[in-house]
């Protein structure tokens, strides 16, 4: 079930734009931002709010890369791997990443902690590699400042 | 020399409050053309000022604008939209101009709106740009407090509304058809042309989608007029541009220069030319999908026509150097990479082919080419090339990779003749 106060920021949402089903995007970012990430049921109760159909409404999920429709850690680290952060070095910051946490791409420490995902160019090529956590952009990475840094997330 | 976009960016201030922009002449522009200046005055301004779009594909503003319909007879609801979905590889531009004022965007939308008598304006920005969130969200915020969002603007009777919609994540959303389905709550594939937005575009209404740098130049011609605004330039091409450099140099960054300064002064000057060890082999101009260029192309200026001419695009202006250390199959193959994830998978050859370049540069960088594969890869930049897509996306990825078979050929070649990468580095994106 949708909550009240879920239901009230879509409804806010569906305010601004003409028919329900063009805030379905809003909605599922106030879901995912709730839950962490879109399950079939959470899928299910967002598309009858909006109108849709779940299968509709699930195209639109599964084309967006950051909605998740697999659950996720309480951390997602994004990590840069395009054109910049290649020629600038990021595959030891992946495999360091690798072996501290002891997850590949797509996985989820055990305890929950952090998901590792590649991530398409982050605009901050000037300051290759990079990553990001959460709401937080890291650059000039190196691999020194990686145990400080995933330190800060609990 | 003069910099309009950037002379009030300082990046390790905060961004100007509207009190304190309005105190350096922000929204001079505004008043000017609600007291002075017919829409289509300022369209024509636009027009004469010889702005070119600075999203990448360089068409003229003022001209895209006169597609929309104007008068009485006009659509009573019409869009105005900043694409600020900056998402091209090694591009990073606009993030600057975000963070760094965004009232100066803001301005440049009303300008925009108001040449072509829209009343809902959007900012789609990307996801990842959470300061700039942060600041256009307070920005707007000031800007309907101070009058000059909202209805009867100034006083003038023009009314005008602005939201700020942040995307999921999809490299599509850059292309304005595909960014409208977006905005709408669809899949962001592209939408077939015409009708153009300008004339059908978000929820079927005449629509203008500009990008970021684009708007922000607006205010300036304003309010120094056309012929000030081609002075800027060292070229045919009009005004500033913001160019980027990134990769192996010494002081990668962004810097707003006259548009037609030389790749080698960006290259030397600004970026301080390449680092201890490391020798320049080629670059991308303009972002992940336009054409290498190399030694022999150092001097010439940036500009729409001068990298035209060479054979590749001007873009988005962010360059991302090739080093001699950085294999060149590696580097095509990250490239094509994110082309084949980021393909919508609307149409076939994009769906299908991408997939199939990336594959075969994975083989090739693996020792595990054939020379048939070359033939193969030659064909994909015909096939996917421009006229048998949908959109422009894999055409654009075709561009780096018809130019690095020209210029690298030799670096393909010994790949497969040795059956291993000579820089011993193959890139697997998902291991």
């Amino acid at each position: 079930m949708l909550t009240t106060e879920e239901k009230h920021q879509i409804e806010h949402e569906i305010s601004l734009v003409p028919t329900r089903k063009a805030a379905c995007i809003e909605a599922l970012k106030i879901v995912q931002q709730n839950r962490g990430w879109i399950s079939d049921s959470s899928l299910a109760e967002v598309a009858e709010f909006v109108d849709m159909s779940p299968a509709e409404l699930d195209s639109v999920a599964t084309f967006y890369n950051l909605i998740f429709r697999r659950p996720v850690g309480r951390h997602v680290i994004l990590l840069c791997d395009s054109i910049s952060c290649y020629v600038m070095g990021y595959e030891t910051i992946r495999d360091h990443l690798y072996s501290t946490l002891g997850i590949k791409y797509g996985e989820t420490t055990e305890d929950g902690r952090f998901t590792l995902l590649p991530n398409a160019c982050l605009g901050t090529c000037d300051c290759a590699p990079a990553l990001m956590i959460d709401n937080d952009l890291y650059r000039n990475l190196t691999v020194e400042q990686l145990e400080e840094i995933l330190n800060k997330y609990t | 020399m003069e910099k309009p976009l950037t002379q009030h960016i300082v990046p390790s201030r905060k961004p100007l409050s509207l009190k304190e922009y309005e105190a350096v002449g922000g929204y001079a522009s505004v008043r000017k053309i609600l007291q002075e200046l017919t829409p289509t005055e300022v369209q024509n301004l636009v027009k004469d000022s010889n702005l070119r779009g600075r999203g990448g594909a360089g068409f003229n503003t003022g001209l895209k604008w006169s597609f929309v319909p104007m008068g009485p007879d006009a659509p009573a609801t019409k869009y105005l939209v900043a694409n600020a979905d900056e998402m091209e590889p090694g591009t990073f531009k606009d993030r600057v101009l975000l963070e760094g004022n965004p009232h100066q965007l803001i301005e440049g939308m009303i300008v925009a709106a108001y040449a072509i008598q829209a009343n809902i304006s959007y900012v789609f920005l990307r996801w990842a740009y959470k300061l700039a969130a942060k600041e256009i969200t307070r920005a707007i915020a000031e800007a309907y407090e101070a009058g000059y969002l909202g209805k009867n603007i100034q006083g003038s009777g023009y009314n005008l509304e602005m939201h700020l919609h942040t995307g999921v994540g999809r490299y599509m959303c850059g292309e304005e058809t595909a960014l409208l389905n977006a905005l709408e709550g669809k899949r962001a594939n592209p939408r077939a042309k015409p009708p153009f937005p300008q004339v059908s575009g978000l929820y079927g209404k005449p629509t203008i989608v500009n990008n970021v740098e684009t708007l922000c130049c607006l205010p300036h011609i304003i309010n120094n007029g056309a012929e000030w605004f081609k002075g800027l330039s060292r070229s045919a091409d009009a005004g500033t541009k913001l160019f980027g450099v990134s990769g192996r140099v010494k002081t990668p960054g962004c810097w707003e220069l006259p548009m037609g300064t030389t790749i080698r002064e960006i290259l030397e000057d600004y970026a301080g030319g390449m680092q201890e060890g490391y020798l320049f082999r080629g670059l991308l101009p303009g972002g992940a999908s336009t054409d290498f260029l190399v030694e022999e192309h150092l001097d010439l200026p940036m500009d729409y026509g001068s990298i035209q001419a060479a054979g590749s695009r001007m873009g988005t202006g962010t360059m991302i150097i090739l080093d001699d250390q950085t294999c060149p199959v590696g580097f095509v193959h990250n490239l094509q990479h994110f082309f084949a994830q980021e393909s919508c998978g609307f149409c076939t050859p994009c769906r299908d082919g991408l997939p199939w370049v990336e594959r075969l540069l994975l083989a090739i960088d693996k020792g595990e080419g054939r020379p048939e594969d070359m033939l193969a890869l030659e064909f994909h930049t015909k096939y996917l090339g421009p006229g048998n897509t949908f959109c422009a996306l894999a055409p654009g990825a075709m561009e780096p990779l018809q130019s690095a078979l020209k210029y690298f050929r030799e670096d393909f070649e010994q790949h497969i003749v040795e059956h291993h990468c000579p820089w011993s580095t193959v890139w697997q994106p998902s291991i």
